[in-house]
């Protein structure tokens, strides 16, 4: 999808601990709402992130109705080896989008 | 406007139509994550602000206290709202290689309410932490 901004340090330390932010652009529709008929718009929202570094899992996030429109993570990782931070996130409709960036990690 | 000024006295409209989380709703969604495992205060600091101009996008973060090493560190953060329509906002897993056991988001939140944040780390203890937050407009269900 369009307008995912991911912010990883391009350059780190080994062993540097480092801030990892994702923000998707996403209706994060929480099901609770009502159309003018007053109809239920149905729920769609992004469910579940995961983000892998070279492959290994670091992180993974469920998400409830009650996370804002799109949504916005940070989380820590340890700048490991020079690779990629891959993540992947799963909608209601079971859709997963993959966004990635890369990270060159010095000594 | 109108939602400005029903959020001012701590209730919009959508909210009698829809069912809210209750303290004991959110203690049934944490009973399902936590178990029957004692939930201490400590280790868990929630930052959130005292008051949100608008509930449908609150900047929260959770750090917990941890060395984050193989032997000892976070397992996940769980965070719950008592004032939404649903108990759940986020469940985060980690692990070691977090280095540091920090997340943050931004969440939604119907009403004020206090926010509950808990814990898990690697030798099975659960810590938690909770706030309250004044909310002035809250997050609508309204078009």
């Amino acid at each position: 999808m369009a307008g995912t901004l991911i912010n990883v340090p391009p350059r780190a330390k080994k062993g540097e601990v480092i801030e990892v932010k994702i923000l998707i652009s996403h209706p994060m529709e929480s099901g609770q709402r009502h159309d003018e008929s007053g109809r239920v718009v149905p729920r769609f929202i992004i469910n579940r992130l995961v983000c892998a570094y070279n492959g290994e899992e670091v992180f993974r996030a469920d998400l409830f109705p009650a996370i804002a429109a799109n949504p916005f993570l940070s989380f820590c990782t340890v700048a490991t080896e020079s690779g990629t931070l891959d993540f992947s996130w799963t909608d209601d409709a079971g859709k997963v989008q993959t966004a990635s960036a890369r990270i060159e990690v010095d000594g | 406007m109108l939602a400005t000024l029903a959020g001012a006295f701590g209730a919009v409209p959508w909210l009698q139509r829809s069912a809210m989380a209750t303290p004991a709703t959110v203690a049934a969604a944490m009973r399902d994550i936590v178990g029957d495992a004692k939930l201490q205060p400590g280790r868990v600091k929630l930052d959130l602000p005292p008051i949100a101009e608008n509930g449908n996008a609150v900047a929260v973060s959770v750090r917990v206290e941890s060395p984050m090493t193989a032997a000892d560190h976070v397992r996940s953060i769980h965070l719950f709202a008592e004032g939404n329509p649903l108990p759940n906002v986020a469940n985060f897993q980690l692990g070691p290689r977090a280095g540091r056991a920090v997340v943050a988001t931004r969440m939604r939140l119907a009403t004020s309410q206090k926010v509950i944040a808990v814990a898990q780390l690697s030798d099975g203890t659960w810590w938690t932490d909770s706030a309250e937050i004044f909310v002035t407009l809250a997050a609508c269900t309204e078009g």
